[in-house]
Protein backbone atom coordinates (compact mmCIF):
# COMPACT_ATOMS: atom_id res chain seq x y z
CA UNK A 1 0.00 0.00 0.00
CA UNK A 2 2.76 2.61 0.70
CA UNK A 3 4.55 0.99 -2.85
CA UNK A 4 0.97 2.48 -4.46
CA UNK A 5 1.34 5.96 -2.98
CA UNK A 6 5.21 5.95 -3.09
CA UNK A 7 4.95 4.80 -7.19
CA UNK A 8 1.28 7.18 -7.77
CA UNK A 9 2.84 9.87 -6.08
CA UNK A 10 6.04 9.39 -8.49
CA UNK A 11 3.80 9.31 -11.59
CA UNK A 12 2.02 12.26 -10.85
CA UNK A 13 4.77 14.31 -10.37
CA UNK A 14 6.24 13.08 -13.49
CA UNK A 15 2.83 14.01 -15.53
CA UNK A 16 2.58 17.29 -14.05
CA UNK A 17 6.16 18.33 -15.13
CA UNK A 18 6.09 16.66 -19.01
CA UNK A 19 2.29 19.08 -19.19
CA UNK A 20 0.04 19.91 -16.59
CA UNK A 21 -2.61 20.16 -19.02
CA UNK A 22 -2.67 16.32 -19.53
CA UNK A 23 -2.35 15.37 -16.03
CA UNK A 24 -5.59 17.35 -15.27
CA UNK A 25 -6.89 15.46 -17.94
CA UNK A 26 -6.03 12.53 -16.57
CA UNK A 27 -7.82 13.40 -13.51
CA UNK A 28 -10.27 14.57 -15.09
CA UNK A 29 -10.81 10.71 -16.67
CA UNK A 30 -10.26 9.20 -13.24
CA UNK A 31 -13.11 11.13 -11.90
CA UNK A 32 -15.55 10.38 -14.82
CA UNK A 33 -14.49 6.13 -14.54
CA UNK A 34 -14.86 6.48 -10.66
CA UNK A 35 -18.27 8.13 -10.53
CA UNK A 36 -19.54 5.25 -13.44
CA UNK A 37 -18.61 2.61 -11.37
CA UNK A 38 -19.87 4.05 -7.75
CA UNK A 39 -23.13 2.79 -8.00
CA UNK A 40 -22.40 -1.06 -8.84
CA UNK A 41 -19.56 -0.62 -6.43
CA UNK A 42 -21.98 0.48 -3.33
CA UNK A 43 -24.29 -2.15 -4.31
CA UNK A 44 -21.57 -5.01 -4.36
CA UNK A 45 -20.67 -3.46 -0.80
CA UNK A 46 -23.50 -3.73 0.57
CA UNK A 47 -24.05 -7.48 -0.68
CA UNK A 48 -21.06 -8.58 0.66
CA UNK A 49 -21.27 -7.06 3.65
CA UNK A 50 -25.07 -8.98 4.04
CA UNK A 51 -23.55 -12.22 2.93
CA UNK A 52 -20.47 -11.90 4.88
CA UNK A 53 -22.59 -11.43 8.04
CA UNK A 54 -24.82 -14.63 6.90
CA UNK A 55 -21.97 -17.15 6.22
CA UNK A 56 -19.37 -16.94 9.05
CA UNK A 57 -15.39 -16.31 8.73
CA UNK A 58 -15.18 -20.52 9.81
CA UNK A 59 -17.36 -21.66 6.92
CA UNK A 60 -15.37 -19.43 4.47
CA UNK A 61 -11.85 -20.31 5.50
CA UNK A 62 -12.88 -23.72 5.91
CA UNK A 63 -14.19 -23.97 1.89
CA UNK A 64 -12.09 -21.29 0.42
CA UNK A 65 -9.06 -20.89 2.80
CA UNK A 66 -5.63 -22.48 2.74
CA UNK A 67 -6.56 -25.60 4.13
CA UNK A 68 -8.38 -26.77 0.97
CA UNK A 69 -6.84 -25.45 -1.99
CA UNK A 70 -8.57 -28.09 -3.96
CA UNK A 71 -12.42 -27.06 -3.21
CA UNK A 72 -11.26 -23.23 -2.95
CA UNK A 73 -10.10 -23.35 -6.71
CA UNK A 74 -12.44 -25.15 -8.09
CA UNK A 75 -15.63 -22.96 -6.53
CA UNK A 76 -13.61 -19.87 -7.42
CA UNK A 77 -12.93 -20.77 -10.66
CA UNK A 78 -16.86 -21.84 -11.25
CA UNK A 79 -17.86 -19.03 -9.96
CA UNK A 80 -15.29 -16.91 -12.53
CA UNK A 81 -16.18 -18.69 -15.20
CA UNK A 82 -20.28 -18.34 -15.01
CA UNK A 83 -20.26 -14.80 -13.66
CA UNK A 84 -19.79 -10.99 -15.58
CA UNK A 85 -18.57 -8.94 -12.78
CA UNK A 86 -15.90 -5.92 -13.82
CA UNK A 87 -12.68 -5.94 -12.92
CA UNK A 88 -13.31 -2.49 -11.12
CA UNK A 89 -15.86 -4.57 -8.73
CA UNK A 90 -14.03 -8.16 -8.66
CA UNK A 91 -10.87 -6.99 -7.46
CA UNK A 92 -11.69 -4.76 -4.09
CA UNK A 93 -14.39 -7.90 -3.39
CA UNK A 94 -11.19 -9.98 -3.50
CA UNK A 95 -9.23 -8.04 -1.23
CA UNK A 96 -12.18 -8.45 1.34
CA UNK A 97 -12.09 -12.10 0.95
CA UNK A 98 -8.60 -12.51 1.39
CA UNK A 99 -8.92 -10.71 4.36
CA UNK A 100 -10.99 -13.09 5.64
CA UNK A 101 -9.49 -16.00 5.17
CA UNK A 102 -9.85 -17.08 1.62
CA UNK A 103 -6.35 -18.31 -0.32
CA UNK A 104 -5.01 -16.02 -3.32
CA UNK A 105 -5.22 -19.78 -5.08
CA UNK A 106 -8.77 -19.36 -4.81
CA UNK A 107 -8.83 -16.05 -5.67
CA UNK A 108 -6.58 -16.49 -8.56
CA UNK A 109 -8.83 -19.10 -9.71
CA UNK A 110 -11.71 -16.90 -9.41
CA UNK A 111 -10.22 -13.45 -11.12
CA UNK A 112 -8.51 -15.10 -14.11
CA UNK A 113 -11.37 -17.61 -15.11
CA UNK A 114 -13.26 -14.16 -14.48
CA UNK A 115 -11.47 -12.79 -17.25
CA UNK A 116 -11.09 -15.31 -19.25
CA UNK A 117 -13.57 -18.06 -19.56
CA UNK A 118 -16.68 -16.51 -20.23
CA UNK A 119 -19.88 -19.01 -20.26
CA UNK A 120 -22.00 -16.31 -20.29
CA UNK A 121 -20.91 -14.42 -23.43
CA UNK A 122 -20.02 -17.78 -25.24
CA UNK A 123 -22.80 -17.06 -27.54
CA UNK A 124 -21.71 -13.59 -28.59
CA UNK A 125 -18.59 -15.42 -28.92
CA UNK A 126 -19.89 -18.25 -31.33
CA UNK A 127 -21.05 -15.69 -33.59
CA UNK A 128 -17.87 -13.98 -34.60
CA UNK A 129 -15.65 -17.51 -34.22
CA UNK A 130 -18.08 -20.25 -34.74
CA UNK A 131 -19.00 -22.96 -31.46
CA UNK A 132 -15.97 -25.26 -32.27
CA UNK A 133 -13.12 -22.41 -32.16
CA UNK A 134 -15.14 -21.02 -28.79
CA UNK A 135 -15.69 -24.05 -26.64
CA UNK A 136 -11.72 -25.29 -27.66
CA UNK A 137 -10.44 -21.48 -26.55
CA UNK A 138 -12.96 -21.41 -23.31
CA UNK A 139 -11.61 -25.13 -22.09
CA UNK A 140 -7.58 -24.17 -23.12
CA UNK A 141 -8.47 -20.86 -20.77
CA UNK A 142 -9.80 -22.61 -18.09
CA UNK A 143 -6.65 -24.85 -18.11
CA UNK A 144 -4.52 -21.67 -17.80
CA UNK A 145 -6.40 -20.38 -15.21
CA UNK A 146 -5.92 -23.25 -13.09
CA UNK A 147 -2.35 -23.12 -13.97
CA UNK A 148 -1.91 -19.74 -13.21
CA UNK A 149 -3.59 -20.43 -9.39
CA UNK A 150 -1.32 -23.17 -9.10
CA UNK A 151 1.77 -21.04 -9.79
CA UNK A 152 0.23 -18.15 -7.40
CA UNK A 153 -0.01 -20.88 -5.01
CA UNK A 154 3.37 -21.95 -4.62
CA UNK A 155 4.17 -18.11 -4.73
CA UNK A 156 2.74 -17.26 -1.71
CA UNK A 157 3.97 -20.58 -0.06
CA UNK A 158 -0.06 -21.97 0.05
CA UNK A 159 0.63 -25.19 -2.23
CA UNK A 160 3.74 -26.83 -1.50
CA UNK A 161 5.13 -29.62 -3.76
CA UNK B 1 -36.03 7.51 -15.01
CA UNK B 2 -35.13 3.49 -16.14
CA UNK B 3 -37.14 0.84 -14.03
CA UNK B 4 -33.55 -0.68 -13.12
CA UNK B 5 -32.23 2.50 -11.80
CA UNK B 6 -35.14 2.90 -9.38
CA UNK B 7 -34.98 -0.17 -7.95
CA UNK B 8 -31.01 0.33 -7.43
CA UNK B 9 -32.04 3.61 -5.27
CA UNK B 10 -34.75 1.84 -3.61
CA UNK B 11 -32.39 -1.35 -2.69
CA UNK B 12 -29.60 1.10 -1.39
CA UNK B 13 -31.49 3.38 0.80
CA UNK B 14 -33.58 0.67 2.13
CA UNK B 15 -30.11 -0.59 3.18
CA UNK B 16 -28.89 2.63 4.83
CA UNK B 17 -32.48 3.09 6.57
CA UNK B 18 -32.39 -0.56 8.10
CA UNK B 19 -28.69 0.14 8.95
CA UNK B 20 -30.02 3.61 10.98
CA UNK B 21 -32.89 1.56 12.39
CA UNK B 22 -30.45 -1.07 13.83
CA UNK B 23 -28.42 1.51 15.41
CA UNK B 24 -31.00 3.79 17.07
CA UNK B 25 -32.62 0.68 18.29
CA UNK B 26 -29.77 -1.36 19.12
CA UNK B 27 -30.55 -4.21 16.89
CA UNK B 28 -26.90 -6.31 16.93
CA UNK B 29 -27.67 -8.03 13.02
CA UNK B 30 -27.97 -4.31 12.01
CA UNK B 31 -25.11 -2.86 13.64
CA UNK B 32 -22.86 -5.97 12.62
CA UNK B 33 -23.95 -5.76 8.75
CA UNK B 34 -23.15 -1.86 9.73
CA UNK B 35 -19.76 -2.69 10.95
CA UNK B 36 -18.72 -4.88 7.61
CA UNK B 37 -20.09 -2.16 5.27
CA UNK B 38 -17.91 0.67 7.41
CA UNK B 39 -14.51 -1.85 7.35
CA UNK B 40 -15.03 -2.11 3.37
CA UNK B 41 -15.58 1.43 2.55
CA UNK B 42 -12.80 2.45 4.41
CA UNK B 43 -10.11 0.03 2.98
CA UNK B 44 -12.01 1.04 -0.39
CA UNK B 45 -11.03 4.67 0.01
CA UNK B 46 -7.64 4.38 0.72
CA UNK B 47 -7.06 2.54 -2.69
CA UNK B 48 -9.66 3.47 -4.70
CA UNK B 49 -9.27 7.36 -5.90
CA UNK B 50 -4.75 6.39 -6.25
CA UNK B 51 -5.56 3.53 -8.86
CA UNK B 52 -8.42 5.71 -10.60
CA UNK B 53 -5.95 8.59 -10.70
CA UNK B 54 -3.25 6.35 -12.30
CA UNK B 55 -5.45 4.61 -14.77
CA UNK B 56 -6.95 8.01 -16.04
CA UNK B 57 -3.45 9.32 -16.55
CA UNK B 58 -1.92 5.89 -18.23
CA UNK B 59 -5.32 6.59 -20.83
CA UNK B 60 -4.55 10.49 -21.15
CA UNK B 61 -0.38 9.60 -22.25
CA UNK B 62 -0.89 6.34 -24.46
CA UNK B 63 -1.11 7.12 -27.57
CA UNK B 64 -3.30 4.37 -28.88
CA UNK B 65 -3.23 5.22 -32.77
CA UNK B 66 0.52 4.80 -32.61
CA UNK B 67 0.30 1.24 -31.69
CA UNK B 68 -2.48 -0.06 -34.12
CA UNK B 69 -0.12 1.44 -36.64
CA UNK B 70 2.86 -0.81 -35.97
CA UNK B 71 0.58 -4.01 -34.92
CA UNK B 72 -1.08 -3.51 -38.74
CA UNK B 73 2.63 -3.94 -39.70
CA UNK B 74 4.11 -6.31 -38.17
CA UNK B 75 3.92 -10.03 -38.97
CA UNK B 76 6.12 -13.00 -37.75
CA UNK B 77 6.88 -13.21 -33.70
CA UNK B 78 6.78 -9.58 -34.07
CA UNK B 79 2.72 -9.98 -34.42
CA UNK B 80 2.40 -11.59 -31.15
CA UNK B 81 4.51 -8.83 -29.51
CA UNK B 82 2.08 -6.13 -30.65
CA UNK B 83 -1.43 -8.52 -30.02
CA UNK B 84 -0.18 -7.66 -26.35
CA UNK B 85 0.91 -4.37 -26.39
CA UNK B 86 -2.35 -3.82 -28.73
CA UNK B 87 -4.79 -6.02 -25.98
CA UNK B 88 -2.95 -3.86 -22.63
CA UNK B 89 -3.54 -0.81 -23.98
CA UNK B 90 -7.62 -1.68 -24.99
CA UNK B 91 -9.99 -0.10 -22.60
CA UNK B 92 -12.86 -2.51 -22.90
CA UNK B 93 -13.01 -6.35 -21.64
CA UNK B 94 -13.86 -8.95 -23.76
CA UNK B 95 -17.11 -6.97 -25.58
CA UNK B 96 -14.34 -5.26 -27.12
CA UNK B 97 -12.37 -7.52 -27.29
CA UNK B 98 -14.55 -10.03 -30.11
CA UNK B 99 -15.73 -7.47 -32.35
CA UNK B 100 -12.30 -6.08 -32.93
CA UNK B 101 -10.55 -9.49 -33.21
CA UNK B 102 -12.89 -10.66 -35.82
CA UNK B 103 -12.35 -7.31 -37.85
CA UNK B 104 -8.85 -8.12 -37.67
CA UNK B 105 -9.30 -11.74 -38.65
CA UNK B 106 -11.74 -10.66 -41.83
CA UNK B 107 -8.54 -8.53 -43.09
CA UNK B 108 -6.28 -11.31 -42.97
CA UNK B 109 -4.31 -11.39 -39.68
CA UNK B 110 -3.22 -14.71 -38.22
CA UNK B 111 -5.55 -16.88 -36.12
CA UNK B 112 -2.70 -17.21 -33.76
CA UNK B 113 -2.39 -13.64 -33.54
CA UNK B 114 -5.81 -12.64 -32.96
CA UNK B 115 -6.32 -15.89 -30.10
CA UNK B 116 -3.28 -13.93 -28.72
CA UNK B 117 -5.38 -10.40 -28.95
CA UNK B 118 -7.86 -11.95 -27.22
CA UNK B 119 -6.89 -13.77 -24.17
CA UNK B 120 -4.60 -11.05 -23.27
CA UNK B 121 -6.86 -8.57 -23.49
CA UNK B 122 -8.64 -10.20 -20.58
CA UNK B 123 -5.50 -11.03 -18.77
CA UNK B 124 -2.67 -8.10 -19.60
CA UNK B 125 -4.84 -4.82 -19.84
CA UNK B 126 -2.98 -2.32 -18.23
CA UNK B 127 -5.40 -0.80 -15.99
CA UNK B 128 -6.90 -3.34 -15.09
CA UNK B 129 -3.65 -4.63 -13.93
CA UNK B 130 -3.09 -1.56 -12.09
CA UNK B 131 -6.40 -2.33 -10.20
CA UNK B 132 -5.45 -5.42 -9.75
CA UNK B 133 -2.04 -4.47 -8.07
CA UNK B 134 -3.20 -1.78 -6.07
CA UNK B 135 -5.67 -4.47 -4.44
CA UNK B 136 -3.95 -7.74 -4.21
CA UNK B 137 -0.31 -6.69 -4.50
CA UNK B 138 2.06 -6.27 -7.06
CA UNK B 139 3.51 -9.36 -6.13
CA UNK B 140 0.37 -10.89 -7.16
CA UNK B 141 -0.18 -9.18 -10.46
CA UNK B 142 3.55 -9.99 -11.42
CA UNK B 143 3.39 -13.20 -10.84
CA UNK B 144 0.24 -13.61 -12.76
CA UNK B 145 1.62 -11.65 -15.79
CA UNK B 146 4.22 -13.46 -16.13
CA UNK B 147 2.68 -16.46 -16.10
CA UNK B 148 -0.38 -15.84 -18.27
CA UNK B 149 1.81 -14.20 -21.12
CA UNK B 150 3.86 -17.34 -22.48
CA UNK B 151 0.66 -19.39 -21.38
CA UNK B 152 -1.64 -17.53 -24.19
CA UNK B 153 0.77 -17.12 -26.61
CA UNK B 154 1.44 -20.97 -26.70
CA UNK B 155 -2.16 -21.53 -26.11
CA UNK B 156 -2.78 -19.56 -28.87
CA UNK B 157 -0.13 -21.16 -31.66
CA UNK B 158 -1.70 -24.60 -30.72
CA UNK B 159 -5.30 -23.72 -30.97
CA UNK B 160 -4.22 -21.55 -34.30
CA UNK B 161 -2.69 -25.23 -35.99
CA UNK B 162 -5.78 -27.15 -34.19
CA UNK B 163 -7.55 -24.89 -36.51
CA UNK B 164 -5.95 -24.03 -39.32
CA UNK B 165 -7.65 -24.40 -42.82
CA UNK B 166 -10.72 -25.52 -40.60
CA UNK B 167 -12.08 -22.09 -39.89
CA UNK B 168 -14.87 -20.04 -41.98
CA UNK B 169 -15.17 -16.37 -40.23
CA UNK B 170 -18.83 -15.58 -40.00
CA UNK B 171 -19.39 -12.46 -42.05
Amino acid sequence: MTYLYIFAIFIIILSFVKSREKTYKGFKVAWKKLKKILPSFTKMLIAVSVILYLIPESVISKYLGGSNLFTGTLLGSIFGSITILPGFVAFPLSSVLIDKGVSYTAVASFTTTLMLVGIITFPVEKEYFGWKLSLTRNLVSYLICIIISIIIGIFYGELII
Amino acid sequence: MSKDKIINIVLIAGYFIFLLFSYITDFRIGIEIGGNFIDFVKSMLTILPIAFILIGLFEVWIDRKTVEKYFGHASGYRGYFWAIVLSSTTVGGAYVAFPVAHALFKKGAKLSIILTYIGSSALTRIPMTIFEASFLGLKFSIIRLLVSIPLVIFSSIFIGRLFKNKIRVNP
